[in-house]
């Protein structure tokens, strides 16, 4: 990975601002994300963290304020933005492989392009023997494995995860994530994860955004500077895991 | 010494179009008096079926269940369960969900509504006697639940995963709660879950369980003094060596 201070900017958000009526959820919010930076963002539950999501990808718009990919406002048009929900989202009537190729197809990717992406990312997650099953054949770790291939193989200028792994044991979730985390490394994409789960956010991000309640706005931002994979008895990661818990205390 | 609970040789098949899945493989232990017991297991290795043996809903295939000393036939007032989705009366009101199992065993009505309003005061839902489910987070619905549980004044508590529903905030407090309420109250817990932190947390003692067919992996007593800290070196020292036990399934 280039150092740090080398990225340049890929993704700005300038005075998000978002109103339900006249519930103020998100409030003013600004933040840059760097090429290739794997940027976690922990909250309240309710503080506007699947809101501001889905605001990032333009599922609904801000009431005012923007985002920007690479300089230019973000647009499903012009950008290619990845999506991984909470619980999977799999199109069941496709088998695995058809899933993964979906975004390609719809973006009308040439057959051998496609063919050729899709390779490449089935090497990189365990899903080789199973590309002719259908999701309801699989566990659910399984079905977001595949959510997440299809994400990553629309070679996307974001990627936006949405508390992927919350409803799996701590063991299951580390092994996901260390396939996560070798995913971004090789394909070096830019990754923005929300959780509510500190030490998953510890555990995988370069830099945490801690958000407050709502009117929700940026409290604190944390750098994490250990390599991965990090272990999560280790004291230094003790150390951030503990800074990062005092400072959501009062959620 | 005769212990609270004994399970002796438990094992379950469930037969399905002509084929067998074995999910519990010859489970043996006890649990003393007033032992908070965690069962710790990945998902879907059968953890619940296992509980839902103990409580007396699911008939094993082998093995049996033994409560002071006397084999349980069936469900019973005995036990207590607190489910993981809450499984609250959504008609009725917080008051009465958890007086509902005193009612159903003809308890007179000026005793079922003292019991239950202790035990909401208890929980810390005092003032919300008359809200419906809907109207109360999940935390607030996992301690009618307890409540609940906790009413019919059973022999044991069984609790499945009863955290796993709502978000790593509120169950770093509903950890803290569960204790407090037990130590104010006592009672024998089995407690299920699939989360190692929260297993050295609460429990006096873990069994650790393998990845299916469930078989007892390995025991761990759990000897520090409460409360504890999740990042206190020897909670870190035990969650290390329990993490070298516990299996997952992809």
């Amino acid at each position: 990975m280039e150092k740090k201070e080398e990225r340049k900017v890929k993704v700005q958000v300038r005075n998000l601002t978002k109103y339900y009526g006249k519930l103020l959820v998100l409030d003013n919010i600004s933040f840059n994300v760097y090429d290739g930076e794997f940027l976690c963002v922990v909250g309240p539950t309710g503080c506007g963290k699947t809101t501001f999501l889905n605001i990032l990808s333009g599922l609904i718009p801000a009431t005012s304020g923007g985002i920007y990919i690479d300089g230019e406002p973000a647009s499903p048009y012009k950008h290619n933005i990845s999506y991984v929900f909470q619980l999977p989202s799999c199109i069941p009537w496709r088998t695995v492989l058809d899933n993964i190729k979906f975004g390609l197809e719809i973006k009308g990717m040439p057959k051998d392009e496609i063919e050729k992406r899709v390779e490449k990312i089935i090497k990189l997650i365990g899903l080789k023997d199973f590309l002719n099953y259908y999701p309801k054949q699989l566990s659910t770790s399984m079905q977001q494995r595949v959510a997440i291939a299809r994400a990553f193989v629309t070679d996307p200028d974001l990627l936006l995860m949405d508390e992927p792994y919350g409803q799996f044991d701590v063991k299951l979730r580390i092994y996901l994530e260390d396939e996560l985390l070798r995913i971004w490394e090789k394909l070096k994409k830019t990754v923005i994860f929300v959780t509510h789960n500190l030490e998953e956010a510890v555990y995988l991000a370069e830099r945490i955004l801690v958000l407050t309640q709502k009117p929700t706005h940026i409290r604190s931002e944390v750098n994490v500077d250990l390599p991965h994979p990090r272990k999560v008895t280790d004291p230094e990661f003790v150390k951030i895991r503990t800074q990062i818990t005092e400072l959501v205390k009062w959620w | 010494m005769q212990y609270k609970i004994v399970c002796e040789h438990i094992s379950k098949i469930y037969e399905s179009a002509g084929r067998k899945l074995l999910v519990l493989d010859d489970i043996s232990f006890s649990v003393r008096e007033n032992e908070f017991l965690v069962l710790l297991g990945p998902g879907g290795c059968g953890k619940t079926t296992l509980l839902y043996i103990i409580e007396g809903l699911v008939k094993p295939t082998t093995g049996r269940v033994l409560l002071d000393g006397k084999e349980i036939q069936g469900p019973g007032v005995d036990r207590g369960i607190v489910f993981q989705h809450f499984a609250l009366l959504p008609w009725k009101t917080v008051l009465e969900n958890v007086e509902f199992g005193l009612k159903i065993r003809g308890v007179p009505k000026e005793e079922r509504i003292r019991i239950s309003k202790e035990l909401i005061e208890i929980v810390g839902l005092k003032g919300f006697e008359n809200y419906y489910p809907h109207e109360l987070s999940g935390g607030m619905q996992q301690r009618v639940g307890i409540a609940r549980a906790y009413a019919s004044n059973p022999e044991v508590l069984l609790m499945d995963e009863p955290f796993g529903h709502v978000d790593a905030q509120t169950r770093y407090y509903m950890q803290k709660e569960i204790l407090r309420i037990w130590e104010k109250l006592k009672k024998t817990v089995i407690f299920v879950t699939n989360n190692i932190e929260e297993a050295i947390y609460l429990g006096d003692r873990v069994i650790v369980l393998s990845k299916l067919p469930a078989k007892i992996k390995a025991t761990f007593d759990i000897e520090l003094p409460r409360p504890r800290e999740y990042t206190d070196p020897d909670f870190l020292k035990i969650r290390e060596e329990i993490s070298e036990q516990t299996e997952f399934a992809l």
